[in-house]
């Protein structure tokens, strides 16, 4: 059994006590603790089960690469699934659950999985599909389906708030081992502005726990005094629980701080994304242990040498009371010399190496181990808890010599350097034959800005795996600013790569030896992916999953690519590796999405009314990033009946609408008349000082873009109105115009649109209502259509355009956005007496389509020329060149087959749906029905008091009277006769009162 | 993520507060121009892998566009300088031939 | 002008820095040639300082000269002398191309103070604050929206956004400047 021995324990601190629970059973642990630590003292080996198999699951690591043991955490608001037990802080409280079971943990009847592996090779996934479908559907799909998925998703809202913040340095130092402490001392002592980083909660990495020894001092103490050190040089910023996430462009760097991840609900942000711009990374992020390859290594209690020996030296607590070592290396006996040091049985070593003789296997020779070189585990014993271990010669095919009773076993294949950040962007790798290692490969590093090298590897992550090499490396890397540290560890003999244990295992037990352990690949599944031809290894690891868990491979991949290249007999290097892909663990979706949620998850933008529509049951309709109201809805009021009634006050009375929203532009300069003329179709330059033009405007391929009301100010000064989703857009196309290709043109613009609030008076008495507001003369005469005046209304500075977008005698008058709402009020009380009614984009729309105006985004769609509308009365004949001119000369734009607008009216006066088309006789190349039309534009009009539509339609204005048919839903067609676009109001006599 | 110094204002400005504009030194084909001509201009692209000249606005700052020289496969910057020119200047030309001596060159 | 109200009529929050919207201000953009003798003089007569360096603000009391383009100067005075100054710059400039835009009631205004205000831009722009030059104005975004800010004195840094985005800037600022907040 794991236990908690009563000594020891570097990080833990044995006078605060923390209670936690898992799946409801109450236990206990110490500050210091990971969830891992403490569910071991708490003799908790078991804590989930695999993927496909449903096999029962243990800890296997201490610390980010462990496949295993994830637990759905916290409750309610702070539910998280998938927590690493290794790398999550202990907290008092905390409740835990396992996951991928059912009903229990002890008892699932998924592991029925297990028993039918067989049915569940390589690529299972996809060879059902080749199955008879029948088999899909009631087989595989419901079992798939039953066992997919990790955890639960949270069901209640996120509790907790998350942010980012923008960090710079000249260097970023990822790793707060040695090697890390060391570069940021010499780094820092340079005075360059040094970030060091850390993703656990404690400096110093493995060294203390490994026994090095630097400068004459135990390591622990080494790193207390760097540390100390290096918080008092203002240039250097240190971060504990901070993760390189991962390594971008131009030194960016993603760093995941958990900031109150320990301390739930303290009101400290859960997490806080660190967006950096570093000048250099160093990667200081260790190395990490590979498993070995041998039957039931999935088993349990089968842990990394190192994760033991982590266990006992960190936090007191023993997984095992009898560990058998099982390795190809001289550091696993570390492991060995800590558990005997604490008090616990080592039965054997088992060595795969024919030989060990070296410092370490010495040691522990010379405490009563036996060392049985040569050999090998040809199957480990138990199913829930390892009980013990059948040993076999490594040479050999796996016959059983001895069964050696433990509850533990410390494997240790190896080490491999963590390259991912190295690697995220572009970072290359070289194969270490000694080591049987990829390391970054100094000669082809990731490059920045400047076309130097981004990133260097460092320490271990170097391939450094020495401590002495180490801080030499790391020291070097950052410059040799001041006195190098010195650090001494055991000598170790060279290790020997073993992939398969024993090398002449058959299939029996290669069936047996687990790669990837959360989604259980398996030694036989790459193999048999090789058998079928799979020779790449991207497409292997899709194939058998191999390292697509959350862990990513984080332990699977090198043993895996070794296992493939064995198959297909090649080298190692000649296989290669995966890509690697930020982030390097799991990151929260509420750190990626930082303040953005709830109020501020994108910007909203208000007019200076905003709140009275809000007030005044405005039914919103979002425009681009502003909320315009679609319509006001009274008590009881359906939208429907709302629009119908703002329509009809309007047209037998008086309305008010926002359009506070439309874009403002001025354009000046000597240059501004013929600048106007390139932008517009029309002729802008002789537009006289008090009058108002519409105008359109249309990208170079002369597609229709923007439309609005421009209005000469003064001689050299003009006023651009945009849609409300154009103004930021034509402002930068105005610009860009002026800056890249005519920048001798003298010319400024300035965007003015959220200066004024801006009121459409529209209606037969809104020439009353203005009176009322008193202060300006806005009688016919005196104020005609299509111009502006300027002056004082109601006591308000007011532009007042008479322009109308209703068909109705309308004005629209701009106030400073300030006095925006106080304006919108005087209106109000003004226009009681005729019984004013405020109305939405929606009534709006409808009074246009009335009136057959063009709305820019209902006719236009990004393929529409002026002429397609009709409009050819607003492009100017007499200009030599306009945006869009040469482009509307093109073949295809002077066809006379392009479709045209015209109008549309139901026969039986119902309604068209949007984007109906309309059928025209025949199939094309493709034996699709023929289209003749569509429909742009479609409403009720109370009005009219019949359905009315706007379309494009193949030399529709020749085909007046004709009728269309537009087949929609349930094999419906709707009729619909060809029209003139203008509905209402021909003449316009009633906006020219 | 890019950074690029923004030549009007100084601004060492990241790619969040840029707005990119496409290919630098297009000659405009208005009318008269022929089929040709106008094609070229509005649809043909360079993509190449390596010595790339663009447009970039340094929307979230001084406003002004401006033009990069940037290397797409290695994202090396060889330097910005203001959009009022019809062609990189010599020197920045002479800079990336150093560095990149098989670039063929501007046009 | 009892009438005009600011975006978020003085709203503040009081956090590990205090947030607040800092009413209405007069502000006028110019553009022109920034090197013209007519430029110096006009931003003479509508502020009392010289003209901003590039990047620069130029403050003096109530007034004040902000640097936003090659020909570009946003122009502070209080917000009841904006019309008076737009006239007063008219004037220097007549005869020479430029364009005098009141803009003042297209902003909103932010304060930002406390010990600690640089870590509430910390979070929310991309800009290194520690290399913040002395009377920089700093064009960025915040967030997601256009922003414009400097420190105005010491522990204190005003924020400029557009109007329709004021509530989403308090927002955003509420957010960053809440206690517990405080990078460490």
């Amino acid at each position: 059994m794991s236990t908690r021995l009563s000594k020891g324990g570097r990080l833990i601190d044995r006078s605060k006590p923390m209670g936690f629970t898992f799946n409801g059973k109450r236990m206990q642990g110490y500050q210091g603790d990971t969830l891992a630590s403490a569910l071991l003292g708490a003799d908790q080996m078991l804590v989930g089960r695999s993927f496909k198999y449903h096999r029962p699951r243990g800890i296997v690591a201490s610390g980010a690469e462990e496949p295993n043991a994830l637990v759905g955490l916290g409750q309610g608001g702070r539910f998280e699934p998938n927590q690493r037990v290794t790398t999550t802080e202990l907290f008092d409280g905390a409740v835990t659950e396992s996951q991928n079971h059912w009903p229990s943990l002890d008892f699932d009847v998924g592991a029925v999985n297990d028993k039918l592996y067989k049915f569940f090779p390589a690529g299972f996934y996809y060879k059902t599909f080749m199955f008879p479908r029948a088999a899909w559907k009631h087989v595989f799909e419901p079992i798939v389906r039953q066992s997919a998925g990790l955890g639960k998703v949270p069901t209640a809202r996120d509790e907790d708030r998350y942010e980012y913040a923008y960090g710079f340095a000249d260097l970023v130092i990822v790793g707060g081992g040695i090697a890390g402490l060391t570069a940021a001392l010499s780094a820092g002592r340079k005075g360059q502005r040094v970030w060091l980083i850390e993703q656990t909660a404690h400096w110093g990495g493995r060294a203390p726990v490994d026994g090095v020894e630097i400068d004459g001092k135990p390591a622990d103490e080494w790193v207390r005094t760097a540390v100390e050190t290096l918080e008092k040089m203002e240039n250097v910023t240190l971060r504990l629980r901070t993760m390189a996430s991962g390594l971008y462009d131009h030194g960016y760097l993603l760093a995941y701080e958990r900031v109150a991840d320990h301390t739930p609900g303290d009101g400290r942000p859960r997490h806080r994304l660190w967006r950096m711009r570093a000048g250099h990374v160093m990667t200081a992020t260790g190395a990490i242990e590979r498993p070995l390859s041998f039957a039931g290594n999935d088993v349990p209690g089968v842990m990394l040498a190192s994760a033991v020996r982590d266990y006992v030296a960190n936090w007191a607590v023993s997984p095992g009371d009898r560990t058998v070592i099982v390795t190809n290396n001289d550091d696993a006996y570390r492991t060995a010399l800590t558990l005997l040091e604490a008090g616990l049985a080592v039965p054997a070593v088992i060595d795969a190496r024919p030989e060990a003789k070296g410092a370490l296997p010495e040691a522990v020779r010379a405490r009563g181990v036996r060392v049985l070189t040569g050999h090998g585990v040809a199957k480990v014993k138990g199913a829930k808890r390892v009980t013990g271990v059948s040993v076999c010669m490594q040479a050999g095919e796996g016959a059983e010599i001895e069964t050696i009773a433990c509850d533990a076993i410390a494997m240790s294949g190896g080490w491999s350097p963590v390259v991912h950040l190295w690697s995220h962007c572009g970072g290359k790798l070289t194969w270490d034959e000694d080591h049987a290692m990829f390391r970054p490969d100094p000669t082809r590093p990731a490059t920045g800005a400047d076309g130097a090298a981004m990133v260097t590897a460092i320490g271990s992550a170097n391939g450094m795996l020495r401590a002495a090499d180490a801080v030499a490396d790391a020291h070097m890397a950052a410059g040799s600013e001041g006195t190098a540290p010195k650090a001494v560890s055991a000598e170790e003999a060279p290790m020997s790569p073993v992939w398969i244990m024993p090398e002449g295992a058959g299939p029996a037990l290669r069936m047996k030896m687990w790669l990837d352990y959360q989604n259980d690949v398996k030694v036989s599944d790459v193999q048999l992916a090789a058998r079928e031809g799979y020779e790449s290894v991207e497409h292997t690891k899709r194939y058998t999953t191999l390292g697509m868990a959350t862990d990513q491979g984080k332990l699977s991949n090198i043993n895996g690519l070794a296992v493939l290249s064995d198959a297909l007999h090649q080298a190692i290097p000649a296989t290669g590796t995966t890509t690697f892909r930020p982030p390097y663990t799991p990151i929260s979706i509420g750190a990626i999405a930082g303040e953005a949620r709830g109020e501020i998850f994108q910007p909203l933008r208000k007019t200076p009314m905003h709140d009275w529509h809000e007030v005044h049951g405005a039914h919103w309709e979002p425009v681009g990033q502003w909320r315009r109201p679609y319509c006001y809805l009274r008590t009881g009021e359906g939208v429907h009946d709302a629009v119908n009634r703002e329509i009809r006050a309007i047209r037998n009375s008086v309305g008010l609408l926002d359009a506070s929203t439309l874009g403002k532009i001025i354009v000046k300069g000597p240059d501004a008349g013929r600048f106007l003329d390139m932008l517009y179709t029309n002729m802008m330059s002789t537009l006289a000082v008090g009058k108002c033009r519409y105008g359109l405007m249309c990208t170079e391929n002369g597609f229709l873009s923007d439309d609005g009301v421009v209005a000469r100010l003064s001689e050299d000064t003009w006023l651009c109105h945009t849609t409300t989703g154009g103004a930021e857009r034509i402002h930068g196309w105005m610009e860009d115009w002026l800056q890249c290709e005519w920048w001798d043109w003298k010319v400024y613009t300035a965007n003015v649109t959220e200066e004024y609030a801006q009121v459409a008076v529209a209606g037969p008495n809104a020439r009353k209502v203005l009176e009322k507001l008193g202060g300006m003369d806005v009688s016919k005469d005196a104020h005609g259509f299509m111009e502006w005046r300027e002056g004082t209304l109601g006591g308000f500075r007011a532009r007042v355009y008479r322009i109308s977008f209703s068909g109705e005698l309308s004005y629209e008058i701009a106030v400073p956005a300030s006095e925006g709402r106080a304006f919108w009020d005087a209106l109000l009380a003004a226009g009681e007496e005729f019984g004013v009614t405020p109305y939405g984009t929606e009534a709006m729309h409808i009074m246009r389509a009335e009136k057959g105006f063009i709305m820019i985004g209902d006719e236009t769609d990004g393929t529409v020329i002026p002429q397609d509308l009709n409009l050819q009365w607003a492009i100017s004949k007499k200009k030599t060149d306009y945006l869009g001119k040469r482009a509307q000369e093109r073949s295809y734009m002077v066809s006379p087959d392009r479709w045209k607008l015209v109008g549309l009216e139901t026969l039986d006066g119902s309604v068209i749906p949007d984007g109906a088309y309309a059928v025209a006789d025949g199939v094309n190349a493709n034996g699709q029905r023929n289209m003749q039309g569509r429909v742009t534009s479609t409403y009720y009009s109370p009005t009219l008091n019949k359905g009315i539509a706007m379309g494009l339609v193949k030399h529709g204005p020749d085909r007046m009277g004709e009728v269309l048919d537009f087949p929609v839903d349930d094999g419906k067609v709707i009729k619909a006769r060809i029209v003139d676009p203008v509905f209402y109001d021909k003449d316009g006599e009633k906006q020219n009162v | 993520m890019l950074t690029l110094e923004c030549p009007y204002c100084g601004v060492k400005a990241e790619e969040t507060e840029l707005q990119p504009g496409g290919e630098a030194h297009l000659k405009r084909y208005g009318p008269g121009s022929t089929d040709e001509e106008f094609d070229g201009y509005m649809f043909s692209r360079k993509n190449p892998k390596g010595v790339h000249f663009e447009r970039w606005r340094h929307a979230y700052g001084c406003g002004k566009w401006f033009l990069a020289a940037r290397c797409t496969a290695t994202l090396e910057v060889f330097g910005t300088y203001p959009a009022q020119t019809s062609e990189p200047p010599a020197e920045l030309q002479a800079k990336i031939k150093a560095k990149r001596p098989n670039w063929e060159g501007y046009k | 002008m009892s009438k005009a109200v600011s975006a978020l009529e003085g709203v503040s929050h009081k956090g590990f820095a205090e947030v607040a919207e800092a009413g209405l201000r007069g502000m006028i953009t110019v553009r022109g040639d920034l090197a013209s003798g007519a430029m110096k003089k006009a931003v003479k007569a509508a502020t009392g300082t010289a003209l901003p360096a590039p990047r620069r603000i130029v403050i003096d009391g109530d007034k004040a000269a902000a640097w936003m383009s090659p020909d570009e100067l946003l122009i502070l005075v209080p917000y009841e002398a904006a019309q008076d100054t737009v006239a007063a710059l008219e004037k220097a400039l007549a005869g020479e191309h430029h364009l005098v835009a009141d803009v003042s009631d297209a902003r909103a205004v932010f304060t930002i103070k406390g010990a600690r205000a640089d870590q509430v831009l910390t979070k929310l722009c991309p800009v290194d604050m520690a290399t913040l030059a002395e009377g920089e104005i700093r064009r960025t975004r915040a967030a997601q929206v256009a922003a414009a800010f400097w420190k105005s004195e010491a522990e204190t840094f005003t924020l400029v956004s557009f109007r329709s985005v004021a509530g989403y800037v308090m927002g955003l600022l509420e957010t960053a400047a809440r206690a517990g907040g405080e990078i460490a």
